[in-house]
């Protein structure tokens, strides 16, 4: 019962739950199940929210036919979120030691949201130090490992997130995206991973790691299911003040309608600068597979170029290490989380606890980037550095202008390559950085960008497919997103996770 | 260490000064600058708080509307440019008393640049202040050090921080530098403060009150040989928090620095701060070139926009100006510049308007705060307003006085009974029975027994000199209580006499 219920999408459980033919509770247990069997060889979450979940599921539960019939379609489906969402009551660390046992005294807004919505929350999960990294190792607690290979990393930094839903522990999760933390652990994951918007989804309790960039959004199976969680976290937020004063898109309308794989009429963007060297080959020959799909269902395939995207990757080095810098500042051992007073001999100075703390308190990877960031925003320096970055900046977003001129919408590979071992790149942080080629300049521009299961490659390991759609026109991507997905799942007579082995399934079971 | 100081005339005139003052002013709004915290002055610590205004992960700041308007208010009234876009940076630096561990100010793109404020000294002299800037930011929390002497962070033992006014809306004054003041300097300093307290009281953002730390100033005192010279090295001092701490410490610093360049040594660019207690300053940190607040224009915050219809709303709002407001009152009231400044000096303009308001004579009101009430509050230092006498206490006995129902005398007792919390002028005549005497036979009675008594008195008044009448209207008085009308009085024994 239990492997049947977890594999379902977020929707199908959904409409179970509306028919009477499951309870949200038994939602709600059947995953805490499969979390209990499967967190030995996953490690996704950091913390299990077990009690507060069944909680929220039998309050919901207990609501009437006439109070369900007013929340949303997802009601009563159970959700996992990222460690760099605050959740009030539950503990929120950032995977970092510096916050440990830190419990919020506030809910985020899209929290706010998913517990009005009746979703029961399953708990927190792991990520990259402050969602700095691309493999998740960079988490202060644990490794967290991919569902189809666990000798391998999930991506990052939203890997716990991605993980957990690839693993059936979680039908729906929660993930950040500042330069591809929500989309490349989609890719290495075979899930769908969705970075809606610059200011689509309130960042109000989303601990920020570069302000600019940051951006909340779904990470699921199934591209309807992204829609539907985003038209639930979706929406204006008086406490965002970079929040668009303006409703979530018809996005669920936009994934039903792709579903029926009539592309007609709809011109998509081939990014010639996203692909070709550097790319593994099994990825480029599932994402060149893909498009020809989308040309089989009517699309019309275009190149496009986008000639500054070749900087992102410097720009976005500049402008998110120099916000994480001042964004980081605040964990200083004064207020909350970790204090560590100088040793006896040194100073018992506020400076010198607040050197210590952040000594003992950050990993390698934050400490790199905050001094990165330092430097560029230093006096003498800020306008070769962070001004010029501005500036790159300011192109890429004309280069996604001229590019939706010609195109409705872009694609590409999401992530050059599948998912590699754990340790394989720890050592050198620029081939790390070349994880997030591809999606980084939907950051810059903020432009929303989704990633989709394009198949597996050569060494069976999934592979992602991006969209990347206009600004503010989250629509326009889910609808060849559900497209291609209908068509690709009719190709593999299934899902992509029927090639995905899950022993803990069994054990679950 | 005592400085070496140089006699301030010897000092201003060998010396061309240059100065300048960046001035803090807390705004009045309810809540704070980025988030729904109240703000009230005096609250237990650490309880005016948000996730927001203690820096919590995940809390974002949004503008306090209502800050910025107040901030056009006094763009406005100080004659700035209106930036329609302005922009909030990051001043990045570790402090325990920055929740976030950094500021949030404007820096190259403030809502108000390039103005001006007129300012008046008591000679009548109009000197224009040339004003840089008057940007929006937020204010820290306070540290509190224990265990110390006095109270500084060396020699304590721990500090507490109080985080309530951290997020408090502040404006910041910035001049430019400000030129051709010679020894007049710390006047027109102090007369400046004193101009924009006036200005922002009667803006109603802020109230203002040195005291309580809503404003603060920045002073920056320079030297050079000669106005065509380029400007001297600035010493900084920082927080100085009152009229006449400004005004002495831009008159130290000018001494200070006089006999340094005298005895051929440089000043050094350094924050000092102004020492009530030795009235002097004190060499703090030495400014360096490591000092890099690596400002940036904060992410988190969307650039202000401000229409001009906005500004021409705000515009229509704006109450008259003080300084144009004085000038007003003392032509209606019939004022010398020197009357004028008496009532300003005894901080009394706001009262006499509305004792006048009250129906009161300008002559009358003016009387009453300037003599009697001015010496009472004197006597328990306090001040005008504080004394438990409203204007419309003032415009009654006026009135009462007016209707021939008080002399002078009551009038004075009157206004005693309601200082004594004795009630309302009437009140305070019902309860005593003060009124004038009207039996003339009474008065009559009165007169001849003090003839009686000062026969020379009489010779004097019968023989045309009526110098000593006073004698006799005092004598009746006392007869009658002073209840009787001098007038009256005067009436009867000219008829006695004849």
């Amino acid at each position: 019962m239990t492997n049947e219920i977890v594999k379902l999408s977020a929707a199908e459980m959904a409409a179970k739950v509306k028919s009477g033919e499951v309870s949200s509770r038994e939602l709600v247990d059947a995953h805490l199940e499969v979390i209990e069997a499967a967190e030995p060889s996953i490690k996704a979450f950091l913390k299990v929210s077990g009690d507060v979940a069944r909680e929220q599921a039998d309050a919901f539960d207990a609501k009437s036919a006439d109070e369900k019939a007013q929340l949303p379609e997802l009601a009563g489906v159970p959700i996992a979120i990222k460690d760099m969402i605050v959740t009030k009551g539950i503990e929120t660390t950032a995977a970092s030691k510096i916050l440990e046992g830190w419990v919020p005294p506030y809910d985020a807004t899209v929290i706010e949201k998913l517990k009005a919505a009746g979703m029961p929350i399953l708990g927190k999960t792991n990520l990259d130090e402050f969602a700095q990294g691309s493999s998740t190792e960079h988490s202060a607690y644990q490794t967290t490992h991919n569902p189809w290979d666990t000798e391998r990393v999930p991506g990052g930094s939203g890997g716990g997130s991605a993980s957990a839903v690839a693993a059936f522990e979680a039908p729906l999760a929660l993930g950040t995206d500042t330069g591809g933390s929500i989309r490349q652990p989609g890719a290495l994951t075979g899930t769908v991973g969705v970075k809606p918007t610059y200011g689509g989804v309130s960042r109000f309790g989303a601990i920020a790691m570069a302000s600019s960039l940051d951006q909340i959004g779904p990470v699921t199976r199934t591209v309807l299911d992204s829609a539907l969680l985003q038209e639930v976290i979706g929406g204006h937020d008086r406490r965002d003040s970079t929040s668009i004063p303006e409703g979530p898109r018809p996005m669920v309308a936009a994934a039903r309608e792709g579903a029926k794989r009539d592309l007609k009429g709809m011109k998509v963007g081939l990014v010639k600068e996203l692909g070709g060297e550097g790319f593994q080959p099994g990825v480029q020959a599932r994402f060149d597979e893909a498009v020809k799909k989308l040309e089989e269902m009517g699309a019309e395939v275009v190149e496009v170029s986008c000639p500054h995207f070749e900087y992102s990757l410097g720009a976005y080095y500049i402008i998110m290490p120099s916000e994480v810098s001042s964004n980081l500042a605040r964990y200083d051992g004064m207020r909350y989380g970790l204090r560590v007073m100088p040793p006896a001999g040194v100073p018992q100075t506020a400076a010198n606890m607040m050197a210590y703390t952040r000594e003992a308190g950050f990993g390698d990877e934050v400490k790199r980037r905050i001094i990165l960031g330092t430097y560029a925003l230093s006096a003498g320096y800020y306008d070769a550095w962070y001004g010029s970055a501005q500036k790159v900046r300011t192109l890429i977003i004309q280069d996604f202008k001229n590019a939706f001129e010609k195109a409705d919408v872009l694609v590409s590979p999401t992530s050059p390559s599948t998912a590699f071992k754990f340790g394989e790149k720890m050592d050198d942080p620029l081939a790390m950085y070349m994880n997030d080629i591809a999606t980084i300049p939907a950051n810059l521009a903020g432009v929303p960008a989704m990633s989709i299961p394009a198949g597996l490659s050569d060494d069976g390991l999934p592979v992602g497919f991006q969209f990347i759609a206009p600004q503010q026109r989250d629509e326009v991507m889910y609808k060849p997103a559900a497209a291609l997905e209908a068509a690709l799942e009719e190709d593999w007579g299934g899902p992509i996770w029927q090639s995905m082995n899950t022993p803990w399934l069994n054990a679950a079971e | 260490m005592a400085e070496k100081l140089m006699k301030y005339a010897d000092a201003t005139k060998k010396y061309d000064v240059v100065f300048g003052l960046e001035t803090h002013v807390e705004l009045c709004t309810k809540t704070k600058l980025f988030c729904p915290a109240e703000v009230h002055f005096g609250g237990e610590p650490n309880t005016q708080l948000t996730p927001v205004s203690l820096g919590l992960p995940g809390s974002l700041p949004v503008v306090n509307k209502t800050a910025v308007d107040y901030a056009i208010k006094l763009g406005l009234a100080l004659h700035c440019e209106i930036a329609e876009w302005s922009q909030f940076a990051r001043k990045n630096y570790f402090y325990p008393d920055m929740p976030r561990d950094y500021q949030i100010s404007q820096y190259d793109k403030p809502t108000n640049g390039n103005g001006y404020l007129d300012v008046e000294l008591e000679d009548g002299t109009v000197f224009r202040v040339p004003i840089e800037r008057a940007h929006i930011e937020d204010d820290a929390g306070k540290n509190t050090h224990v265990g110390g002497a006095d109270g500084r962070i060396e020699g304590a033992d721990h500090s507490l921080v109080d985080y309530n006014r951290a997020g408090v809306p502040l404006i910041e004054i910035v001049t430019k530098p400000i030129e051709g003041a010679g020894d007049r300097a710390p006047e027109i300093a102090g007369a400046y403060m004193r101009a924009i307290r006036d200005i922002v009281r009667a803006l109603g953002i802020s109230h203002a009150r040195m005291e309580q730390g809503n404003m603060r100033a920045d002073v920056n005192v320079s030297l050079r040989p000669s106005a065509d010279a380029p400007y001297g090295t600035r010493s900084e001092t920082k927080n100085v928090n009152s009229f006449r701490g400004i005004e002495k410490t831009i008159q130290y610093e000018i001494r200070r620095q006089a006999a340094r360049l005298d005895e051929g040594k440089e000043i050094l660019q350094e924050t000092r701060h102004w020492d009530e207690a030795t009235q002097t300053t004190a060499g703090g940190r030495v400014k360096s070139d490591a000092d890099d607040y690596r400002y940036f224009p904060d992410p988190d915050l969307v650039m202000l926009h401000i229409t001009k219809e906005h500004i021409a709303e705000i515009e229509a709002q704006m109450p008259e100006m003080p300084r144009e407001r004085r000038n007003r009152l003392k032509a209606e009231w019939g004022l010398s510049d020197l009357q004028m400044r008496d009532i300003l000096n005894a901080d009394a303009l706001d009262l006499i308007e509305d004792t006048v308001k009250a129906g009161a004579s300008a002559a009358g009101a003016r009387k009453w705060w300037l003599g009697e009430l001015s010496r009472e509050a004197n006597n328990k230092g306090v001040s005008l307003e504080e004394l438990p006498v409203t204007p419309a206490d003032v415009a009654e006995v006026e009135k009462l006085i007016a209707d021939g129902k008080l002399n002078d005398k009551l009038a004075k007792q009157t206004v005693a009974g309601v200082l004594a919390g004795e009630g309302t002028p009437d009140e305070v005549v019902a309860k005593h029975g003060y009124k004038i005497v009207e039996d003339t036979g009474a008065i009559e009675a009165a007169v001849d027994a003090a003839f009686e008594a000062n026969p020379d008195v009489v010779e004097k008044l019968k023989s045309g000199n009526m110098k000593p009448m006073g004698v006799i209207i005092g004598a009746v008085m006392k007869a009658t209580r002073g209840q009787a009308d001098a007038k009256a009085v005067t009436k009867i024994v000219m008829s006695k006499i004849k």
